[in-house]
């Protein structure tokens, strides 16, 4: 693979290699990572990046995915930018040291390729990620290989602003997008220096001359305390994203639309709902819709954690019904996960409820196709229309 | 409704002054004293505590009873045997 870079240029790059070209272009002073599929791809072309001397970061590959996500809180608190990609059963393996991580507020940027989870399942899925939602990370799903690229460059960013401190996972489907190809346009080293500057400190960091203690036992009262700062963090994390991503374009030059993107949805009636790369199948099934006469549009979650709750019931308030696709399974509610969010989020919408349907699909590598995103679609026009619906439909069983 | 913050931090670092500890000694179920006039200032109980509690009181030391946990280990220590470990509860 053909690795120099030079100013902004274009290229054909897989999802992994365009994770890898944003990380290298922002310049973490600690990697470290075991390799998992379908994440190692990232691992292999930083790991090209740092033998030709494109990036200076220190690499470490310890013996399993805790140890990783340690070593980058050791980094982290150290005020180093620190960097790691993983994938299913790893980004299990390193949940507790994930916690810590957010509970000290250390801006580590991850790196998650949707992988299906056991029994034995090396495919794609959304699985993985819906199971760390609640981990105190914020998380960002991407689409597209370009979208990877600039999501983590913003990530960066986002994470390390002093009124932030939160650790990002940026997300994206494995397989489809992980080894996708597609055109992807590189910004400059010059237009990321200007856009992250490098990290400035603000909580304490390690340091012998001014020993403090981390973690301290702490009385409930102030541990509440700390738990409000973090929440109250990320809710302002949806804000500084959209004032980072009008930064971003006047420094780079492509926009994008902050928590949630929107497709045809200003007239439409009925709204379909989903999370990363099916989005895509979604928009030209809409297209194909649209022509028939159907007026449907798509509202697609960028940040997942926090969650655009209030963005969701201003932009569905009024539609006569709503489509959500999963490409996972919450156990105990017999659903997708982005049904449960949705269906907790538009309880605050007034009125007259709005039929929901939830369709999952893509479990274990399936294929999420046009003729899934028509039936789905045709299933929420009827009940639009006042039909009865089935709530939960499991595309590859009918 | 605005919370009044008692840290000055975002996330929990504490500083040896403002460390937010529980008490942790409650448990302890005998505590050490000091003869303090026999005290002979040579702070090997200071450095053998596990939990770091004893203090420099000028002329002896002395446990915090806040955070001793009653281990006797400065009694062990103690090379002129001025600590007495004293069962909790006894008034002698």
């Amino acid at each position: 693979m053909e690795t120099k870079v030079a100013t902004c240029q274009r290229k054909i790059l897989t999802g992994n290699a365009a994770a890898a070209h944003a990380v290298m272009l922002c310049q973490p002073n600690v990697i470290a990572a075991y390799p998992i599929t379908p994440s190692t791809e990232i691992l292999e072309v930083l790991y090209r990046f740092k033998a030709d001397g494109f990036i200076k970061s220190e690499m470490v590959e310890p013996e399993g995915e805790h140890s990783v996500m340690s070593i980058l809180i050791g980094a982290s608190i150290c005020g180093g930018r620190t960097f790691t990609p993983t994938s299913s059963q790893g980004l299990f393996f390193m949940y507790e040291a994930c916690i810590y991580a957010a509970a000290h507020r250390l801006p580590i940027i991850m790196v998650n390729v949707n992988r299906e989870t056991t029994p034995a399942a090396v495919a794609s899925s959304g699985q993985d990620i819906h199971l760390v939602k609640d981990n105190g990370w914020i998380q960002m799903h991407g689409e597209s290989c370009q979208e990877i690229l600039d999501m983590i460059i913003m990530a960066f960013r986002l994470a390390e602003d002093p009124e932030i401190l939160v650790p990002i996972t940026v997300a994206y489907d494995g397989y489809y997008l992980s080894y996708r190809s597609e055109a992807v346009e590189i910004p400059s080293q010059d237009q990321v220096n200007k856009f992250l500057p490098p990290r400035k400190i603000v909580n304490p960091i390690i340091n012998p001359d001014a020993p403090m203690t981390m973690q301290p036992g702490l009385p409930t009262k102030i541990f509440t305390e700390y738990r409000i700062k973090h929440m109250k963090a990320m809710q302002l994390a949806m804000t500084k994203l959209e004032n980072i991503e009008r930064e971003f374009q006047s420094i780079v030059g492509r926009s994008y639309t902050g928590v949630i993107e929107e497709y045809r949805l200003d007239d439409a009636e009925i709204v379909l709902l989903t999370l990363g790369s099916c989005a895509g199948t979604a928009k030209v099934t809409i297209d194909q819709k649209r022509n028939e006469g159907i007026k449907v549009g798509l509202l697609r979650v960028r940040m997942y954690r926090p969650f655009p709750k209030d963005q969701l019931v201003e932009r569905l308030k009024g539609r006569k019904a709503i489509g959500v696709i999963d490409r996972d399974v919450s156990f105990g509610w017999n659903c997708g996960h982005l049904f449960v969010e949705a269906k907790a989020a538009l309880n605050d919408l007034e009125g007259k409820r709005i039929p929901m349907l939830n369709f999952v699909g893509g479990l274990n590598g399936g294929d999420i196709t046009l003729e899934h995103m028509r039936r789905a679609i045709d299933d929420v026009n009827m009940a639009a229309r006042g039909k009865e619906y089935q709530n939960v439909t499991f595309f590859e069983l009918g | 409704m605005a919370i009044k913050y008692t840290s000055k931090y975002e996330s929990p670092w504490a500083s040896p002054e403002t460390l937010h500890t529980l008490n942790t000694g409650d448990w302890r179920y005998q505590r050490p004293i000091t003869k303090v006039n026999k005290c002979s200032h040579c702070a090997t109980c200071y450095i053998y505590c596990p939990v770091g509690c004893i203090k420099d009181m000028g002329a002896y030391y002395a446990a915090d009873m806040g955070n001793c946990k009653g281990c006797g280990i400065c009694a062990g220590v103690c090379p002129t045997n001025v600590i007495m470990m004293i069962r909790e509860g006894r008034e002698d």
